[in-house]
């Protein structure tokens, strides 16, 4: 047994992490939100030409052909930085549906686009507050030939729906589950951004009147496979996130005098952070675990991802909020930089499934 | 990454599990079994006997020493397939396996390993831990016990030790203690420390049942008057009392990981178990599955932090106040869950019938997991370890450091 990344993970992450840091500083997500952007795109051209985008994309396609767990490391760092990426939209998401079940044309002709960040993808499940999980979707795939046809519907919110070029979006296609595939620069395609919690992540209405689209050959286990896959890279963002809470709330309090002292020394915080950093110990080692399986013991994957997904997120709500208590008035403030992770950590938890889904699927599979 | 065995380990455990499958069941409790106090006592000896005729006692203590000379790892693989076999081990063996022996390998004499290891690794020799008392609990070097030195002339030089120890767990039934005192009061608390193994039948030994919340009464008042220690029997240099029993402590730290997947049983029991003439059970209540599931993911955590941590152990680092969280998670996380154990059980729990096995199982765990958060490290202690030591915060106010004691 060795349960530690290997040594090009650890350089992996480590590139990640300084490339993120130096690009997209706090100062850099402000500007942004200042200007309403919904992508960093010189930085998401980086990451492309580096490689990063196209980690967990067969060589074949232009990408290097790297396992779950080397992506789970840059997601890992992409919520360390909460960068403004449809990393988890476009690559995990999108590209994660196509290599799992498109036809060798549908590979050929997007996920190269992937890898390179030429192409922006995502993945259009939800339909308001209904449980997209339960019933049939009400977005209809009506075949005209072949695997090809349109679709009609509106998927809301959809993460990254005003960056993203393409779409898989869960239909309903002759009474199943299905993935259809859509072109979103398209007339019959129409978005209006909504007003996302999470100002670094945007979240799009897209209507679909009769829009042409073609089927992906996956059905709902293919649906419950790649949301177990996102599950274990969400819960890598999340731990990211949390160390970042972490790290800063540990600075405040060490810089910080309250009543003759640091307020480190106050065991009211020390303990309130130590806690947090054993939660973060937890899920971080369900991810390693998850991010293994999803390779090596896929029987294994649906109960390690969402202990990774319950234990991460659970981390991370703690770790946000308490980021900010620590800091005092000055959290409240835009210009400290606590708001960017308490705003992403309830988009990860609501994204995909809440805790109780994720709570189901390991009580199913936990044997 | 790779959690599958390694070539080596996998040879490890297919060895130990043959062995296992020949010697285990003969040792094993009977399902329902219950033992009196002497009679599990009695076993676990046997079965320390059967290990070391076997190889397999003291997996990680050198050759030297009786031990297998063996990894972490092996230790680790061995302990995941004894914990198959329901055997009766007692307290009174892991004691001395765990700590009696960490502390003699690294703080023994020559001549007092070759006195004590063997006969402790075959299970002839039984240990208690005097170490707390009234007064010394989390904060123990505040201990008052005190070691006088009396200069011999035919026997050698002796120690004289008078004092109360308390919560000596097993102290009834061991045969030896690791006992600290105090040999310097003019010292400041942690410096004036000695440390002796003391012969349980000397003169002046008495130990006292004190009854707990379980209705047991496994642990004990110790007093100590007038009892003569010779000096070969002080373990390491006067003045190293701290430095042994902070060895003893971190054998108790590491130790402290289960491989038993509790939750998991749970779940299977509730699965197991309907709940009235609907037919259904605790299962189908949404807020039992995310409180249950919410459990599991802790559990599971808990077992892969050990893995990792081992991973660090096996390539020579050390996890140092990494390996009290998995301590203080666990403690927290049992006792949480053995509560809602109680709540899906229902009526049923609040009063079991006889034979109802599970059930007494489970108000005896629910009793014994305060324990968890007190002994071997409390919540609050080990919070401020994990605070100063791995996140590297200020340590607490503390009026009586370098205070002589007898100026405290
Ligand atoms: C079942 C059982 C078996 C035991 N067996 C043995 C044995 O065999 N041999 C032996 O020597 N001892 C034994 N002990 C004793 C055990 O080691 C002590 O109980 C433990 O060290 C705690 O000390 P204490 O009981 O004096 O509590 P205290 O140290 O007085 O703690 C009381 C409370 O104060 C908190 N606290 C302590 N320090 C701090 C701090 N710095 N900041 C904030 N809060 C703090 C604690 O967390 C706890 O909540 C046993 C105890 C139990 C319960």
């Amino acid at each position: 047994m060795n349960f530690d990344l290997s040594d090009e993970q650890k350089m992996l992450a480590e590139q990640a992490r300084g490339l993120l840091a130096e690009r997209s500083p706090p100062a850099r997500l402000r500007q942004l939100i200042g200007e309403g952007a919904e992508l960093d795109a010189p930085l998401w051209r980086e990451l492309g030409e580096m490689g990063f985008l196209g980690a967990a994309i067969a060589e074949a396609h232009g990408g290097l052909g790297l396992t779950a767990l080397d992506l789970a490391v840059i997601s890992l760092e992409l919520g360390r930085a909460n960068a403004c990426l449809p990393f988890f939209s476009s690559v995990v998401l999108a590209g994660g549906a196509l290599s799992a079940c498109g036809s060798a044309a549908q590979q050929a002709a997007w996920l190269p686009g992937i890898a390179s960040g030429e192409k922006i993808g995502t993945f259009a499940y939800a339909e308001g507050p209904a449980d997209w999980r339960a019933a049939l979707p009400a977005t209809t795939f009506a075949a005209t030939s072949g695997n090809e046809g349109r679709i009609t519907g509106t998927k809301s919110p959809v993460a990254d729906g005003g960056v993203a070029g393409f779409a898989v979006v869960l239909v309903n296609a002759g009474g199943a589950q299905a993935f259809a595939l859509v072109d979103l620069d398209q007339p019959e395609v129409s978005r209006t951004r909504l007003d996302s919690f999470d100002q670094l992540r945007g979240h799009h209405a897209i209507s679909f009147a009769g829009a042409k689209a073609e089927l992906l050959a996956g059905d709902a286990d293919t649906l419950a496979r790649l949301l177990d896959q996102a599950a274990v890279q969400a819960a890598f963002e999340a731990v990211g996130g949390a160390q970042a809470c972490l790290t800063m709330a540990r600075e405040y309090a060490l810089d910080r005098q309250i009543f003759g002292r640091s307020l480190a020394s106050y065991q009211a915080i020390k303990h309130r952070l130590a806690d947090i950093a054993v939660a973060i110990e937890l899920a971080l080692s369900n991810a390693y675990y998850a991010g293994w399986a999803a390779q090596n013991a896929p029987d294994e994957l649906p109960a390690a991802a969402a202990a990774a997904r319950l234990t991460a997120l659970a981390a991370f709500k703690n770790a946000a909020r308490e980021n900010i208590q620590v800091h005092g008035g000055i959290g409240y403030t835009f210009e400290a930089n606590c708001h960017f992770y308490y705003r992403r950590e309830r988009t990860l938890a609501l994204s995909l499934g809440g805790r109780e889904v994720w709570a189901d699927r390991l009580i199913a599979h936990s044997a | 990454m790779d959690f599958n065995d390694t070539p080596e380990e996998a040879a490890f455990r297919a060895e130990a599990r043959a062995w296992l499958a020949a010697h285990a069941p003969a040792h094993a409790l009977r399902e329902g079994e219950r033992l009196e106090d002497a009679e599990e006592a009695r076993r676990g000896r046997a079965w320390q006997r059967a290990l070391y005729d076997g190889g397999f006692a003291g997996i990680t203590l050198p050759r030297e020493l009786g031990g297998r000379g063996g990894t972490v790892i092996e230790a680790v693989v061995f302990h995941e397939e004894e914990s198959r076999y329901n055997i009766p081990k007692g307290p009174y063996i892991t004691i001395g396996l765990g700590m009696a022996l960490h502390v003699l390998a690294h703080h023994g004499s020559p001549e007092q390993k070759a006195r004590y290891c063997e006969p402790t690794l075959k299970g002839e020799m039984t240990w208690c831990q005097l170490f707390s008392e009234p007064s010394a609990g989390s904060d123990l070097a505040n201990l008052r016990t005190k070691a006088a030195k009396e200069e011999g002339a035919r026997e050698g030089d002796e120690w004289v030790v008078n004092g109360q120890k308390v919560w000596s767990s097993w102290a009834h039934h061991a045969d030896w203690g690791l006992l600290v005192a105090r040999h310097d009061p003019s010292l400041p608390k942690h410096k004036g420390l000695s440390f002796f193994l003391v012969d349980m039948k000397t003169p002046g030994v008495e130990t006292r049942p004190i009854r707990q919340i379980s209705g047991a009464s496994d642990f004990n008042e110790t007093f100590l008057t007038d009892v003569r220690i010779p000096d070969a029997n002080r373990l390491g240099k006067v003045g190293d009392g701290w430095a042994c029993c902070m060895t003893v402590l971190s054998s108790e730290r590491i130790g402290s990981g289960s491989p038993r997947e509790a939750v998991q049983e749970m779940v299977e029991y509730i699965r197991r178990t309907g709940r009235g003439a609907d037919g259904g059970n605790a299962l189908d209540s949404a807020a039992n599955r995310v409180a249950l599931a919410q459990a599991l993911a802790e559990e599971r955590g808990e077992k892969y932090l050990a893995a990792r941590l081992r991973t660090m152990i096996s390539r020579g680092e050390d996890p140092g106040a990494m390996a009290a969280m998995i301590k203080l998670a666990y403690a927290g996380r049992n006792q949480k869950m053995l509560g809602l154990g109680m709540e899906v059980r229902g009526l049923d729990a609040l009063a079991a019938a006889p034979d109802a096995g599970d059930t007494l199982g489970l108000h005896y765990e629910y009793i014994w997991s305060t324990v968890m958060r007190i002994a071997g490290g409390a919540d609050e202690v080990l919070r401020n370890q994990i605070a100063e030591r791995v996140l590297g915060m200020p340590g607490d106010w503390r009026p009586d450091k370098n205070v002589p004691f007898d100026q405290l």
